[in-house]
């Protein structure tokens, strides 16, 4: 049955309306958004009084969050732990993926599935759980700890009293950066099984015929030819490692920690915003933010560019 | 032909026009008479609210409530998110005292002292601190009390039997809180308190000045050095040294196991946590816990919940959202019903005489605690609030921590503390 003529589109505008949802979406929830969060960064505002009491005042909402202490100390802190996340990520998901890539055949499907089970499993489940297990003197991490602390050997190097994990500034932030790394390594051996598959065998013959280890073929053929899947890998774990909230939010109970030592800079921005009542600086610190993100892609970008002809 | 199926499609379709535009007559009347109020409120505080609909029903048959509740920290992010955009406003939003300070400030609530709603007139019939606490700088009154939360020493009565120490001492002063709190730990080996922090919670809040708030005067100065909070950082490192704090935060799983296995001898806290304790946080301790009044004679308030009015609710509706306000509060019954129920300890000093106050509380071994309250509740004094309350809790805390842990200098971490006040105390 057809449609009446006056309701009938002519085919020219069928790419646009199939475009429409994913369009319409990204505009309500990602472009209005980020435009009045541009907007409120210039604006001082009381949320409570409602809309129209917002009141230009130009970069001093800026002003206030390059002098904010605490400002900076959320920045080491997301620093601190995008590092002491990231590259364990990376380090242990490389030499992972080639063992799996070489060694596992029938069973490799279900290895990378577990290892991939931590990534699609929800975040605010995993850091509840974390938390009971992390506990100090009923958690099992300690427990476990303590029992292998009974070895003569490994006692040297393991406390001897429970590590007090969510209330000491010292330990809230290996325990975060524990998490994220148990929850992103399975993702970047994906990643980095799925590169390893497109590396001709042959060369890897032919590096055996030549004399070539294990190892040397390890250096000098896999790791190259990683580069450009180690880049794509880097720069997720760059931006994710700089916007970390979720880890961070549970574990501490959204307050960032003791003496501030889990508030990760998105956590400061939103307690900023819902603690504090100030949605001007919130909004000019996720621009700050996001100025350190796009630095830090681009010098990662720098570093991993595929050189000239010449390589 | 054509005529006469035509008629027949108007006769087939005259049963049901008929229907349609009886039921569009019974509807309009209706339409008109049948008003929604909508109360946004947090748990135990929704129970509360639901259990005072039939009275509500009494009064004004033809309107209907509905309540709209979320979990504590996501209902007060809600109507922060609502005042703001002026979407999704209830008519009546409950707010926590912790809460009321910083909505206060801004313009986004009704003050309640203006025609039509007057509240001034109804001010000696509440507890006098509770008014107060919703007044802002402008001298506005932006929510009227429901409840309130008497500070109270909570103490296991088995723990300080072992330990030879009684209530007296440890109520006398707060250095001899302290001392006894060494005596228990000697003897039985249970903390005195849950973290040092408590202590300085309540010793920052004695000696306060009126027109003082708890960190900011009425000049948004910044007060952190006063003595009280040198006193108040003194004490608390005090207690650390001796080890009498089992380092544990509030509403942790350790918290509630202090509680249930005895290793926390004593609770300063609101009296409602006795209800707490009884109904899921330590049922088992049920007749070894006992309340006393907080030491060297404070009175401080943990807790307390408000009823406002949003400035943008439609106007029809502030009437019947004022009513509901005042059935909440002024209510006798309501109120007692309320503190019988969910233990919410009523505002309203006209259920004070209730016979109810007199009854022996099982969970506390059968005494008579509601009366050591029901005085307290009537000698705290309000504190005024500030904007940046909330920051400057955190900041002291955390300064509170580094003298705790790393021995930092009380008199340096209190210099740095008014620094970072400083900054902000004006924004």
């Amino acid at each position: 049955m057809k449609l009446p003529a006056a309701l009938r589109l002519s085919p020219e505008w069928a790419p646009y309306v199939f475009l429409s949802p994913f369009v319409v979406l990204f505009a309500v929830f990602g472009v209005f958004p980020l435009g009045f969060s541009l907007y409120l960064a210039f604006q001082s505002w009381e949320p409570t009084s409602g809309l129209s009491a917002m009141e230009f005042v130009g970069f001093d909402n800026y002003v206030f969050a390059l002098k904010d202490e605490w400002f900076w100390k959320s920045l080491k802190n997301t620093a601190w732990l995008a590092i002491a996340s990231g590259v364990p990520q990376h380090v242990v998901a490389i030499p992972l993926a080639y063992f799996i890539h070489s060694s596992f055949k029938t069973l490799r499907n279900g290895v990378v599935g577990a290892y991939f089970m931590p990534y699609i499993t929800s975040t605010v489940a995993i850091a509840i759980l974390f938390s009971s297990l992390f506990s100090t003197d009923y958690g099992l991490i300690n427990v476990g700890i303590n029992m292998l602390a009974q070895v003569p050997v490994l006692s040297w190097f393991l406390p001897a009293n429970p590590v007090d994990w969510l209330n000491d500034p010292a330990s809230i932030k290996p325990a975060i950066a524990m998490i994220v790394f148990w929850r992103y390594v399975g993702f970047n051996v994906v990643l980095y099984l799925a590169a390893l598959q497109t590396i001709p065998a042959d060369i890897y013959e032919a590096a055996t015929m030549d004399g070539a280890g294990r190892l040397q073929q390890f250096f000098y053929i896999t790791l190259p030819s990683l580069k450009p899947m180690i880049f794509f890998g880097v720069t997720l774990s760059v931006i994710g490692g700089l916007q970390l909230f979720e880890e961070p939010f549970i574990l501490t109970g959204g307050r960032g920690g003791s003496d501030q030592s889990g508030m990760t800079t998105a956590i400061y921005l939103y307690r900023m915003a819902f603690d504090f009542n100030d949605f001007g600086a919130a909004s000019a610190m996720s621009w700050l933010l996001f100025v350190v993100v796009v630095v830090l892609t681009w010098l990662t970008n720098r570093a991993f560019r595929p050189r000239g002809p010449s390589a | 032909m054509r005529e006469r199926i035509q008629r027949g499609r108007l006769r087939r379709r005259s049963p049901w026009l008929c229907l349609s535009l009886c039921l569009f007559m019974l509807s309009v009347p209706s339409v008109q008479a049948q008003q929604s109020l909508i109360v946004a409120a947090y748990p135990a505080v929704d129970e509360i609210v639901k259990s005072a609909l039939p009275a509500w029903k009494r009064l004004h048959p033809n309107v209907e409530v509905k309540v709209v509740s979320r979990q504590f920290t996501d209902h007060h992010t809600a109507m922060t998110t609502a005042l703001s955009t002026s979407f999704y406003l209830p008519d009546v939003m409950a707010l926590e005292v912790g809460y009321v300070g910083r909505f206060a400030q801004g313009g986004g609530l009704d003050d309640l002292s203006k025609p039509p709603y007057d509240i001034k007139r109804f001010e000696s019939r509440w507890v006098p601190y509770a008014l107060q606490q919703a007044t802002n700088r402008k001298g506005a009154i932006v929510a009227a009390p429901t409840d309130i939360g008497p500070g109270t020493l909570l103490y296991r009565t088995d723990v300080l039997a072992k330990a030879g120490v009684s209530e007296a001492d440890l109520t006398q002063s707060w250095e001899g809180y302290v001392a006894t709190g060494a005596k228990i730990k000697a003897a039985t080996g249970s903390y005195l308190m849950a973290h040092a922090r408590d202590m300085k919670d309540i010793l920052i809040r004695t000696g306060i000045q009126p027109g003082e708030g708890l960190y900011f005067d009425s000049q948004s100065n910044v007060l952190v050095t006063s003595p009280r909070f040198v006193r108040a950082f003194e004490l608390a490192r005090k207690v650390r040294q001796g080890k009498l704090d089992a380092r544990v935060g509030a509403w942790s799983n350790e918290w509630s196991e202090g509680f249930k296995r005895g290793t926390i001898a004593t609770q300063m806290t609101g009296a409602w946590l006795a209800g707490h304790m009884n109904n899921w946080l330590a049922p088992s301790t049920r007749g070894l816990w006992r309340a006393a009044p907080l030491p060297e004679r404070a009175f401080a308030a943990y807790g307390g919940t408000f009823f406002a009015i949003p400035r943008a609710t439609p106007a029809a509706n502030k009437p019947l959202a004022w009513e509901f306000i005042q059935l909440m509060t002024l209510d006798r019954n309501v109120q007692l019903s309320a503190f019988k129920t969910q233990d919410a300890f009523p505002a309203l000093l006209e259920t004070y005489d209730d016979p109810f106050f007199d009854q022996p509380i099982e969970f506390l071994g059968g005494q008579v605690a509601r009366v050591g309250w029901r005085d307290a509740a009537r000698r705290i004094s309000a504190v005024t609030v500030h904007k940046q309350d909330a920051f400057a809790d955190e900041v002291i805390n955390t300064e509170l921590d580094k003298v705790l842990d790393r021995n930092k200098d009380i008199a340096t971490a209190l210099a740095d503390a008014q620094r970072l006040l400083q900054q902000r105390a004006h924004r």
